[in-house]
């Protein structure tokens, strides 16, 4: 990872790793860029696009170029929170069941395998059925889901690492299990995670824009790029394409993220399942 | 070890994480912080009303009690009744869960074959234009969300072109072939979703296959690039394409749930998501348990034929 030369980074991650910048700009600055406010009714329902409006209004009236600019940073935002958790969780958990071993590693470790016996959207639906329906609810339940994952490839990667002779030089120095986990075991495995910290978060994303879409994520009058798609679908009867707008907002953040996290694989597959 | 022994171990394994799913369901339902009588009456819950549900729906039994006695009855067909409109749950369960099969079971012949048989054509067409091509169909597949391509489907077959309907309606005198018609669309979303990524995998086992000896034998007797993937590789590459084939059925299973509100299908999936949003907790646990059970059901299924497909343990020495 030292050679980390700008020239050798892939076109494809280079794009995506623009987009991402661009994306993450609006979403801080969207509310000061917006022509108009998120709320505020400024044409007629539906109006289309490039007319008096940029990316024409919505099922309401509101402008949807405005409205995707708000929307950008609640998305963004819970994706984020939600992977940063999930990560935390996951991989402290995952690294703490590899250096622990014994039956911590397997009641750790059978819990794992049986939340993920269940498909994620599922046992969300489940959950969402009794919970409040808060931004809170929701970014723990993403979290928490996502999180086995995380688990899963943090304890793979961490046995890997934790049958190397360092460890067992600090073992026998009589450092405490969290330094090892801390001082050996973390530095180690980043490069991996950060690939794994990609794709987590694309998939972050679509599950966040899915559960919109169903209804069951972002509870209005916020509103996320899922349920923006949400809020317009009813139009696609009516070859009325302004869902499709939030939609492709979506499609190009993930595809962005997708292209770097890719790129971040192929530089760190080398590290993953190999010698160590 | 016994190849018996093995596929009993892992049914019996299936069997046991079938039941701590339900255990997750339950727990997940009835023990969170969100209380069910407080959900269903929503913002009129005065404690008196939430007492009056809480004893109606039994809740003032322990829990363990009230989890054997709703497993029990799942096990006996009986799933209850719904919260929202009284109505027997496994009634209004069953057509739309035949429904559901129905689709992703249309959708699992439609994309199989095609999957496998561009898998094969990637392997003959290695590092041309045909890997390009699945490399950028597989990263729009895990990043387009399913609304997006449904969406660009309807507008495309159903707007500019009007070949289909938009919103799936099924009835019962419709003959089959009108039903196969009417789910063309959701049929076609459920298939690129998938197919990128069984593509993917036939293409890299039967790659896995061709630096076999055998393989460069038979290119070295003359036999053509297609006789030698069709003929030679495949047959070899079969039993790590069926375990993909069978987790990506799995996958299908519950990718239905978003594509059925797409095309508002009248499947499980759009039944399981109306429910939650109306907080009626059995028939959600009951459509979670039976997505949990197909789910493990297509996951022990591909255990199990990766068991049988190996060599090494069918002929155990």
């Amino acid at each position: 990872m030292n050679s980390l030369n700008f020239h050798t980074i892939p076109w494809s991650a280079r794009i995506g790793m623009v987009m991402i910048v661009i994306m993450v700009f609006l979403g801080i600055a969207g509310p000061w860029i917006a022509p108009y406010t998120n709320a505020e009714l400024v044409g007629d329902v539906w109006e289309p696009m490039f007319g008096n409006f940029l990316l024409g209004t919505d099922n309401l009236g509101r402008d949807m170029l405005s409205r995707l600019l708000y929307g950008a940073r609640i998305t963004l935002f819970i994706a984020f929170v939600a992977t940063l958790i999930s990560f935390t969780m996951g991989a402290v958990l995952g690294f703490f069941a590899a250096v622990q071993k014994g039956w911590l590693d397997q009641v750790l470790s059978r819990g794992n395998d049986t939340l993920m016996a269940l498909p994620t959207l599922i046992f969300a639906l489940v959950v969402l059925s009794v919970l409040p329906a808060n931004l809170f609810t929701l970014i723990m339940v993403m979290a928490v889901l996502d999180s086995t994952r995380v688990y899963r490839i943090g304890r793979a990667i961490a046995v890997d690492i934790e049958a190397l002779d360092f460890i067992e030089m600090a073992r026998l120095r009589g450092e405490k299990k969290s330094w090892i986990i801390l001082h050996e075991i973390l530095p180690n495995a980043l490069t991996p995670l950060i690939a794994e910290f990609g794709l987590r978060f694309s998939f972050a994303i679509l599950f966040l824009s899915s559960l919109s879409f169903l209804g069951l994520g972002v509870q209005p009058p916020a509103a996320d790029w899922g349920a923006l798609v949400k809020e317009n679908k009813d139009g696609i009867a009516f070859g009325i394409s302004a869902s499709l707008v939030p939609a492709t907002a979506i499609a190009i953040l993930t595809i962005s993220v997708n292209l770097v996290a890719d790129w971040l694989l192929s530089k760190t597959s080398d590290l993953k399942g190999g010698e160590g | 070890m016994n190849i018996a022994t093995l596929i009993a171990q892992r049914v019996a394994l299936g069997i046991l994480s079938l039941f701590l799913v339900s255990i997750l369901i339950f727990v997940g339902t009835e023990i969170l912080p969100g209380d069910v009588a407080t959900a269903i009456l929503g913002r009129s819950a005065t404690p008196d009303a939430v007492a009056n549900i809480r004893r109606d729906l039994g809740l003032d039994d322990p829990a363990i009690f009230r989890y054997f006695h709703w497993l029990a009855s799942f096990v006996q067909g009986d799933l209850g009744v719904s919260l929202s409109n009284g109505q027997d749950i496994a009634q209004s369960v069953g057509r739309r869960l035949q429904n559901t099969l129905f689709l992703a079971g249309t959708a699992a012949i439609a994309s199989i074959p095609l999957a496998v048989f561009l898998g094969m054509v990637a392997v003959h067409y290695k590092d041309g234009f045909v890997d390009k091509f699945i490399s950028m169909t597989t990263l729009a597949a895990i990043s387009l969300p399913e609304f997006f391509v449904g969406y660009m489907l309807i507008l495309f077959f159903s707007m500019t072109l009007g070949w289909f309907d938009p919103i799936v309606s099924l009835n019962d005198s419709m003959s089959f072939l009108e039903r196969l018609y009417a789910i063309i669309l959701p049929v076609m979303t459920l298939t690129l979703v998938v197919l990128a990524h069984m593509m993917r995998m036939t293409r890299a086992a039967i790659l896995n296959v061709m630096t076999s000896s055998y393989i460069e034998t038979a290119e070295l007797k003359g036999l053509s690039g297609g006789v030698v993937i069709f003929l030679h590789a495949f047959p070899n590459a079969i039993s790590p394409i069926i375990n993909v084939v069978v987790l990506n059925m799995a996958y299908l299973v519950v990718g239905v749930v978003v594509v059925e509100v797409i095309f508002v299908y009248p499947g499980m999936g759009q039944f399981m998501v109306d429910h939650v949003a109306k907080r009626d907790v059995p028939v959600v646990q009951a459509c979670g348990l039976i997505f949990g059970g197909i789910y493990i059901f297509f996951n022990l299924t591909a255990d199990i034929i990766s068991i049988i497909s190996n060599p090494r343990l069918r002929h155990p020495r």
